[in-house]
C-alpha cells in the first residue's frame, strides 16, 4: 500500500527536518463511491487540503484511499474521522477500513506470487527459444557441440528460475509429506524435481533428451493458477471488509466533565459513557444511565416491533433508538447473555460444519497415488525389460510430466475467478471458493423474515382505507419523530400525496408517543394504552391516534417485503427446492410475511438455539440447507447451514460468517449465486473430464517411450489453454437453475 | 555460428532487462490500481498538488 504512495509529490524535505518528533502514519478509508477519474481527483485534492495531510492516493480497483499523515507527538490531528467528514464535504461516504488479519497474509502470499510468476514466465519463454531451436535444429543440421550449447544455457536459466519460482509448491509439497499426508504439490514438486535433475544430468552427457522448457512451463502454469485462485480471495476480502468498514459505527463519548468526542466504536471501553441520540445506531453494549426511548432490535432479534427501555435496562450494539436521546453506561459485551449465547453456538456450529473437502483437493486424492503408481511402475516394466536404470528413469519422467496436473491445477481456479467476477459485477461477493463450490450442492433454502425477505424499512398496512384527513394530521405530528412507525406514516402520507402540516409544539414522550395541545384540546399520536385506545377494537394496531374530537384510529404496520421475494421464492420451488421461514419475530408478523411469499413450512419466535437445531435436523436427514440470514439471531444458523449468504445489510457477525454477501434490494442474487455456483461445478467437472481425456491419450504414450520434449511441451500447453478457454466462457454464458437433486 | 555467442547473451540480457523491468513497475506499486491509473491518463484538470512550475501547463488546459 505504501508503493502506491511514491508516485505522489513527497513534502520537501526541509519540511520534513524541521521537527523531529513528527512522524508519518497511513489511514486507509474505504470510500465505494469512487467510479471514475474526476472522482480520484476530487478525494485526492479535499483531503490534500485537510492539514496535516502530507499525501493522499485513490485507488480506484480497491474503492480504497491511502492517506498519509504527519502526527506530532501525542497530539492526534487529523485522524480518520476528520478525513471521513472531508470527504462527507465533497459528497463521499468514506469509512476507516477495518482489515482482518487473514486479508494481509493473504496479500502477502499474492504478493509473493506475482514475482515468482514473472521470473517462471521469463524463464519458460527464453528457454522455450532455445528449444526451438534444437527441436528445429534435428531435422537440419545443427551439430552436437551446438545442441549441448543450448542445453548448458537452458539448465543456467532453468535451475536458479526452478529454485526460486517453484518454491510454493516444494513448501507445500513438504508440509503435506510431513502431516503423513499427499496433495497435488507432492506430484507436481516429484515431477518439477525429478525432471530438473534428470536433464542435468543428461546435460553433462551429452544426450538428447532435455526437460528443462517442461519444467519451467509447467511452474509457470501452476503458479497462474494458484495467483488467479488468491488475488481473487484477496479481492472478495477486500470487497467485504469495505462493506463493513462503511456499517461500523462511531460513539459520541461524553467525558466526566461533560464535553462530548466522537470516537470510533470500536475504541470504546467498559465504563465509558455514551449518547445516542433519536434514530441514531447503538455503537455498544450498556446499560441506559437515562432517559426512557424505544429500541428496534429487529438486525439482533427478528422481532419487528420496538422495546421499550427505561433506566437500567440493557441494550444491545446494532440496535437502534427510536426514541428519545439516551445515556447509556458501555458494559464489556461477555456480560451480555444474548451475544453471549451466540458466541457460544457459533462454535459449535462451525464445529458441525466439518471439514468440506474442495472438489480440486477430492480429485487430488485419486489423482496423486494413481501419477506416483504410474511413474513407478512404468520405471518398473521398463527396468524388468532390460533398458537400464538411465532410460527407464526417463520414460518414468516423462510419465511424470505428462500427467502432472496442470489442467486440475489451473482449470478449477480459472472457473472460479470466472464465476467470482461474474458475481462481483451484480454486486454478490464471494468470500472463498469452497463456499461457492459448497452453494452448488445445496438443495433446500431457508430464510430468515426481518432484513432478509423483507427489508428493514416497516411501512403501513392498508393505508389506502385511512381516511385522509386522520392521516393528515398524524403524519403532521409524526413527522416531528424519528420513531420507524411515526416514518412509516410519514411516508405513507407522502405516498398518497397528502399534504402535511408544520405544527409547533409537538411533544415526544418517550416510551409512549407524541402529543400536542392547542387551545387546551390534546392530540395525541402514540401507544393504545397513552392514547386510551380499547386493544380489542384493532388488537394489531401497534399506533394509535386520538384526534381532538376524541376519535380513535388504529395504524397497523408490516415490515415490507423485498420486492421480488415472491417471485424469487416461486422460482426456486419451482426448481424443487424446499424452501422454509425461521424467524424470531411474532408468529402474526411471519405468517403475514410466509403468506405474501407463499411460503407454506415457517416457525416463529425461535431463538437463536431453536434456529440452529431445525438446520441441524435438515443436515441429520441429509439435506444440504442454504441458509439466508442478517440478524445476530442468524448468524449461528449461518455458520451451522450446508452454505449462507446475507445481504450486505446485515450485522457484522452474520456478513463475516456467510459465504457471500449480496448488495441491493433485489433477493434474487440468492437465485444467482446458486446458479453460477452451479455452472462453476459443472465446467469444473467438464474440466477434469477434458484433463482425463488427455491423460488417457498421451499417458500410454508416455509409459511407451515415445514421448519427446517436444511432444511433452506441446500436450501441456494445449490442455492448459483449452481448460482455461473453457473456464472464460462462465463469463458470458446465459445460465438456468438447477432443479433440486432431490426433489421433495 | 560464431554469432551464436554474443547474440545469446545479447537476447538474455534483453530478456533479462524486460523482468527487472516487470519487478521493478510491481515493487513500485503500479499495479496496484489498474483501472485508475487509465482515468489519470486522461485526467486534464489542475494537478492535485500545483507545483509553481506546473501553474502554465494547467492554464493551457483551462
Amino acid at each position: 500500500m505504501e508503493a502506491a504512495l511514491i508516485a505522489t509529490p513527497p513534502l520537501p524535505s526541509s519540511e520534513r527536518e524541521k521537527d523531529a518528533a513528527t512522524t508519518c502514519e497511513t489511514i486507509t478509508l474505504s470510500v465505494p463511491d469512487i467510479v471514475c477519474g474526476s472522482c480520484i481527483r476530487i478525494i485526492e485534492t479535499a483531503l490534500q487540503s485537510v492539514r496535516g495531510v502530507t499525501a493522499a492516493r485513490a485507488n480506484l480497483a480497491l474503492r480504497r484511499v491511502t492517506v498519509m499523515v504527519r502526527r506530532q507527538g501525542d497530539d492526534i490531528h487529523p485522524d480518520a474521522s476528520d478525513l471521513v467528514s472531508s470527504l462527507r464535504r465533497v459528497g463521499y461516504t468514506a469509512a476507516e477500513l477495518i482489515e482482518g488479519m487473514d486479508t494481509a497474509a493473504s496479500r502477502n502470499r499474492t504478493g509473493e506470487l506475482i514475482p515468482r510468476l514473472g521470473v517462471a514466465g521469463f524463464a519458460a519463454a527464453n528457454i522455450m527459444l532455445l528449444s526451438v531451436s534444437v527441436w528445429s535444429g534435428e531435422v537440419s543440421d545443427m551439430d552436437n557441440s551446438v545442441r549441448d550449447l543450448f542445453h548448458w544455457v537452458s539448465a543456467l536459466i532453468a535451475l536458479p528460475a526452478i529454485a526460486y519460482a517453484g518454491q510454493p509448491f516444494f513448501r507445500s509439497a513438504l508440509a503435506a509429506l510431513k502431516a503423513h499426508r499427499l496433495n497435488m504439490d507432492v506430484p507436481i514438486s516429484l515431477g518439477v524435481l525429478l525432471a530438473t535433475g534428470m536433464s542435468l544430468f543428461q546435460t553433462i552427457r551429452g544426450s538428447e533428451q532435455v526437460y528443462f522448457d517442461a519444467a519451467t512451463t509447467l511452474v509457470f502454469f501452476l503458479l497462474i493458477g494458484r495467483a488467479l485462485d488468491e488475488s481473487m480471495r484477496v479481492r472478495a476480502r477486500g470487497a467485504a471488509e469495505n462493506l463493513l468498514s462503511l456499517r461500523a459505527m462511531t460513539a459520541t463519548v461524553v467525558s466526566e466533565d461533560g464535553t462530548a468526542k466522537s470516537l470510533s466504536a470500536r475504541a470504546l471501553t467498559p465504563g465509558m459513557r455514551v449518547m445516542v441520540a433519536a434514530g441514531e445506531r447503538i455503537p455498544g453494549d450498556g446499560n441506559v444511565i437515562t432517559g426512557t426511548s424505544e429500541i428496534d432490535e429487529s438486525l439482533i432479534t427478528g422481532e419487528t416491533v420496538p422495546r421499550t427501555v427505561a433506566v437500567g435496562s440493557h441494550v444491545h450494539a446494532g440496535t437502534v433508538n427510536g426514541g428519545g436521546a439516551l445515556l447509556i453506561s458501555i458494559t464489556s459485551s461477555d456480560e451480555n447473555t444474548l451475544l453471549a449465547e451466540i458466541g457460544r453456538l457459533m462454535t459449535a456450529a462451525e464445529q458441525s460444519r466439518g471439514r468440506y473437502v474442495r472438489l480440486a483437493d477430492r480429485a487430488a486424492r485419486f489423482y496423486a497415488p494413481a501419477v506416483h503408481i504410474l511413474g513407478l511402475l512404468t520405471f518398473a516394466s521398463w527396468m524388468i525389460m532390460g533398458s537400464g536404470w538411465e532410460l527407464s528413469l526417463t520414460h518414468a519422467i516423462a510419465v511424470l510430466i505428462i500427467t502432472c496436473p496442470c489442467a486440475l491445477a489451473l482449470a478449477v481456479p480459472a472457473v472460479q475467478v470466472a464465476a467470482m467476477s461474474r458475481l462481483f459485477g451484480r454486486g454478490i461477493i464471494v468470500k472463498a471458493a469452497d463456499g461457492l463450490e459448497r452453494m452448488s450442492e445445496v438443495d433446500c433454502v431457508v430464510f430468515d423474515k426481518t432484513g432478509t425477505l423483507t427489508l428493514a424499512q416497516i411501512t403501513l398496512i392498508e393505508d389506502q382505507s385511512v381516511d385522509r384527513a386522520v392521516l393528515s394530521r398524524a403524519a403532521s405530528l409524526a413527522i416531528t419523530s424519528r420513531h420507524p412507525y411515526a416514518q412509516a406514516l410519514v411516508r405513507s402520507a407522502r405516498d398518497r400525496h397528502i399534504a402535511i402540516e408544520a405544527i409547533e409544539d409537538v411533544q415526544e414522550v418517550p416510551g409512549c408517543g407524541l402529543s400536542h395541545v392547542e387551545n387546551d384540546v390534546e392530540e395525541r399520536l402514540g401507544s393504545a394504552q397513552w392514547v386510551g385506545a380499547n386493544v380489542d377494537q384493532n388488537p394489531e394496531a401497534s399506533l394509535w391516534y386520538s384526534s381532538r374530537d376524541g376519535e380513535l384510529t388504529g395504524f397497523r404496520f408490516i415490515d415490507q417485503i423485498r420486492p421480488d421475494a415472491r417471485e424469487t421464492v416461486q422460482n426456486l420451488r419451482s426448481a424443487g427446492y424446499q424452501i422454509e421461514l425461521l424467524s424470531g419475530d411474532r408468529p402474526g408478523a411471519v405468517e403475514r410475511a410466509a403468506s405474501a411469499c407463499e411460503i407454506s413450512q415457517w416457525r416463529a419466535a425461535l431463538r437463536p438455539s431453536e434456529k440452529l437445531t431445525r438446520i441441524g435436523d435438515l443436515r441429520a436427514e441429509g439435506r444440504k440447507p442454504l441458509m439466508v440470514g442478517d440478524g445476530l439471531n442468524d448468524a449461528p444458523a449461518l455458520a451451522a447451514g450446508f452454505a449462507s449468504i446475507s445481504p450486505a445489510s446485515a450485522v457484522d457477525i452474520s456478513q463475516a460468517t456467510a459465504d457471500a454477501v449480496f448488495q441491493g434490494d433485489r433477493l434474487g442474487s440468492v437465485i444467482e449465486t446458486m446458479m453460477v455456483a452451479q455452472a462453476a461445478r459443472q465446467m469444473a467437472l467438464q474440466n477434469f473430464a477434458i484433463a482425463i481425456g488427455y491423460n488417457l491419450v498421451f499417458v500410454p504414450i508416455a509409459m511407451l517411450g515415445h514421448v519427446t520434449p517436444l511432444v511433452a511441451a506441446l500436450a501441456m500447453s494445449t490442455s492448459s489453454i483449452v481448460v482455461t478457454a473453457n473456464a472464460v466462457r462462465l463469463r458470458t454464458k446465459k445460465l438456468r437453475l438447477k432443479p433440486a437433486r432431490s426433489a421433495q | 555460428m560464431t554469432s551464436l555467442a554474443w547474440l545469446m547473451p545479447a537476447a538474455l540480457t534483453l530478456g533479462l532487462m524486460g523482468l527487472a523491468g516487470f519487478l521493478w513497475a510491481l515493487r513500485s506499486g503500479q499495479f496496484e490500481d489498474l483501472e485508475g491509473a487509465g482515468w489519470r491518463a486522461i485526467e486534464d484538470g489542475e494537478p492535485t498538488k500545483t507545483l509553481s512550475s506546473q501553474d502554465e501547463s494547467g492554464d493551457r488546459h483551462a
